[in-house]
């Protein structure tokens, strides 16, 4: 009996100490690496910071214009399988152009190889999203939409100076967030935002495990003031963001504003 | 029998228990702390190498509601040293040439560290060509460009120049260093601060920013009224509601709002001061025609105590600045777009309605802030 017990407890203490045992983990697939580069354009010319105040611009209704600022928000990215199946990507992106690290995003969810046949991006937040103080980063760089006319943030910051009817540089504040108006007496507010789906014309891209795959988005600058409304900045340069008509219009033309721009493959 | 298998047992038991717990140094604060021991050994070998104590920054409700962290850079990390270090340096006239100016003697604490003369006067007794901005809230400057033009990139940058500038402090930091190694007070706090008491330019900038960071501002009755604490009168409400529209005064778009309690956006801009410029500000910095006349937007905090104001302090009073923006813009290329009615000189504002802007800015003042420095 007594050898019975030593050697059960000479058992126990030599299995408890095998803490150190290797164990070997589940070989884990590699998550292929997805980011998003949002390119802008002037009708095909690329518009950069450094074009700000100084490149002159025609737009559709033939006035001569300059860029000197063009921030802009777009969330909720989701790509397209093949077979119908959606990944939804969440999160948001704000682009500066004078920040050119603002330029791309890394969504933080992951992306499943496959084949896809393209992206849809919400220009501005949903009605969900849209929450006054809700984005630190974005309340520091003043981004909010002012509570009167509706709260949330601005969707976009497009200004620049124009040449007037009169000949002289007038500026514009192409600003665009929740539409407002006054009825009855009292304001009513309606949600701005547009989803977009964006196709991958040339039959589909691949998204492959080992692989950094860059989404390109393309923005044409010129077509916030083409399609399908030809924007008069003698009639909308300034006060937009009350301003309802304007807002509406805006929303109409930012549907062509957006384009898929391919993709870029490199190795990790 | 019995007896002899129950100590077996007990003895099996201890041995399991005690042999599988790694015994070392568990004191964190040790310079051989193993992290993965579990019992202490006794070798704890605890210096003034396992450096210094963090220093925790006093934020306030409303930045913790609506910004994000503070910036407080990898290389230069806040502690309670650093910041002591910083703040004796930032009252010390050793920094200057001859010895009779201090940060503090144009960032003067119950002005909210700015200036009430329109341009500093140097050791030489020579003014400078800019007001001194004021120093608060500098840990959210989410552009980390400082200075009216912007040629500073961070603040350690900011706080390095000074001293060199030849109409202002108008020393050399070999100079300096030198006068601050012969202190007899100054080697100790380098060493318990950086750990090495020989002294130079680099941890000597690296102290007056971090003492710079710690200078938080958010404690107005803006702030208590965005807390719910108080009520702001009809003046200051509507003053608040001019603010915000933008076919009224239009303030906020480069100055801040209710969740942007900053009360700047930390960039730079054209305010309509001038037809043609004497100072190209950032201009002079990027080297791009497109910056001229453009500046650094100031925070709207503390205003009363602020005055001078603009870049150049040409305005005396803050009924001047809303005077500027309302009647007297001055159109020039580059002037921001945001601005209106430049050949009406602006929004024409109500005197009215000029008195309730003034009444709101002044909701933003923060007493508390400028006494206990």
């Amino acid at each position: 009996m007594k050898k019975i017990i030593i050697v059960i407890s000479v058992i126990i203490l030599i299995a408890s100490c095998k803490k150190d045992e290797t164990v070997t983990p589940a070989v884990e697939q590699p998550t292929p690496t997805v980011n998003f580069l949002f390119q802008q354009n002037y009708d095909g010319a690329a518009v950069t910071s450094a074009d700000f105040g100084t490149t002159k611009y025609t737009n559709a209704k033939g006035t001569n214009h300059t860029i000197s600022k063009l921030q802009y928000l777009v969330s909720n990215i989701t790509l397209h399988k093949t077979n119908g199946e959606e990944v939804d990507l969440g999160g948001y992106n704000f682009v500066d152009l004078a920040n050119a690290d603002s330029r791309s995003y890394t969504p933080t969810a992951k992306v499943s190889a496959g084949t896809y046949t393209g992206v849809s991006i919400t220009f501005g937040f949903n009605e969900n999203d849209n929450t006054s103080g809700a984005y630190p980063d974005l309340n520091a760089v003043s981004w909010s939409w002012p509570m009167m006319i509706g709260g949330g943030y601005h969707f976009m910051k497009f200004e620049g100076m124009f040449t007037d009817k009169t000949g002289s540089q007038t500026g514009f504040a192409y600003h665009n967030g929740t539409a407002s108006k006054i009825v009855n007496g009292g304001r009513f507010h309606e949600a701005n935002h547009f989803r977009l789906r964006l196709w991958d014309f040339s039959g589909g891209f691949v998204i492959e495990q080992g692989n950094n795959t860059t989404i390109n988005i393309k923005m044409n600058i010129a077509e916030w003031f083409k399609n399908p409304l030809v924007w008069s900045l003698d009639d909308y340069h300034a006060m937009l963001m009350p301003n309802y008509t304007a807002q509406k219009m805006m929303n109409q033309n930012g549907r062509s504003v957006f384009s898929f721009g391919g993709t870029t493959v490199s190795a990790e | 029998m019995k007896k002899i298998q129950l100590i077996i047992v007990v003895f099996a038991i201890g041995i399991f228990t005690t042999s599988c717990r790694k015994s070392g140094c568990t004191n964190p604060n040790a310079i051989n702390y193993d992290s993965n021991a579990k019992v202490d050994d006794g070798s704890c070998v605890c210096t003034p190498a396992s450096g210094p104590t963090p220093y925790q920054l006093q934020i306030p409700q409303t930045f913790s509601l609506y910004l994000p962290a503070p910036i407080i850079p990898v290389s230069n990390p806040m502690t309670v040293e650093g910041v002591a270090l910083g703040k004796k340096l930032f009252f010390d006239k050793q920094l200057s040439g001859d010895n009779t100016l201090a940060c503090a003697g144009c960032h003067f604490p119950t002005q909210a560290f700015d200036d009430t003369n329109r341009f500093s006067i140097g050791i030489d007794g020579i003014r400078g060509d800019r007001n001194a901005m004021p120093i608060f809230n500098h840990a959210w400057n989410t552009g980390e460009k400082f200075f009216w033009d912007g040629r500073a990139n961070t603040l350690e940058v900011q706080a390095f120049e000074p001293v060199l500038n030849p109409i202002e402090m108008h020393d050399t930091w070999p100079n300096v260093v030198s006068k601050l190694q012969a202190d007899e007070s100054y080697p100790a706090l380098y060493l318990a601060a950086f750990s090495t008491s020989t002294i130079d330019s680099v941890l000597t900038s690296k102290a007056l920013a971090q003492y710079e960071r710690t200078l938080i501002s958010g404690n107005s009755r803006f702030d208590k009224y965005l807390l719910r604490q108080i009520n702001l009168t009809s003046s200051e409400l509507n003053g608040f509601g001019l603010f915000m529209d933008e076919s009224g005064a239009d303030c906020f778009h480069c100055h801040g709002d209710a969740t942007n309690p900053l009360w700047t956006d930390n960039l730079f801009h054209n305010n309509g001061l001038d037809a043609s410029f004497t100072d190209n500000g950032l201009g002079d910095i990027t080297g791009s025609p497109s910056d001229n006349g453009k500046f650094k937007t100031p925070s709207l905090r503390n205003l009363a105590y602020t005055a001078p104001y603009m870049h150049d302090g040409r305005f005396k009073t803050l009924d001047e600045v809303i005077d500027h923006y309302s009647d007297s813009l001055v159109y020039s290329s580059t002037i921001s777009p945001l601005l209106k009615h430049i050949p009406a000189g602006g929004v024409n504002l109500t005197i009215q309605e000029k008195g309730d802007l003034k009444a709101f800015l002044l909701t933003l003042t923060d007493s508390s802030f400028v006494t206990g420095h």
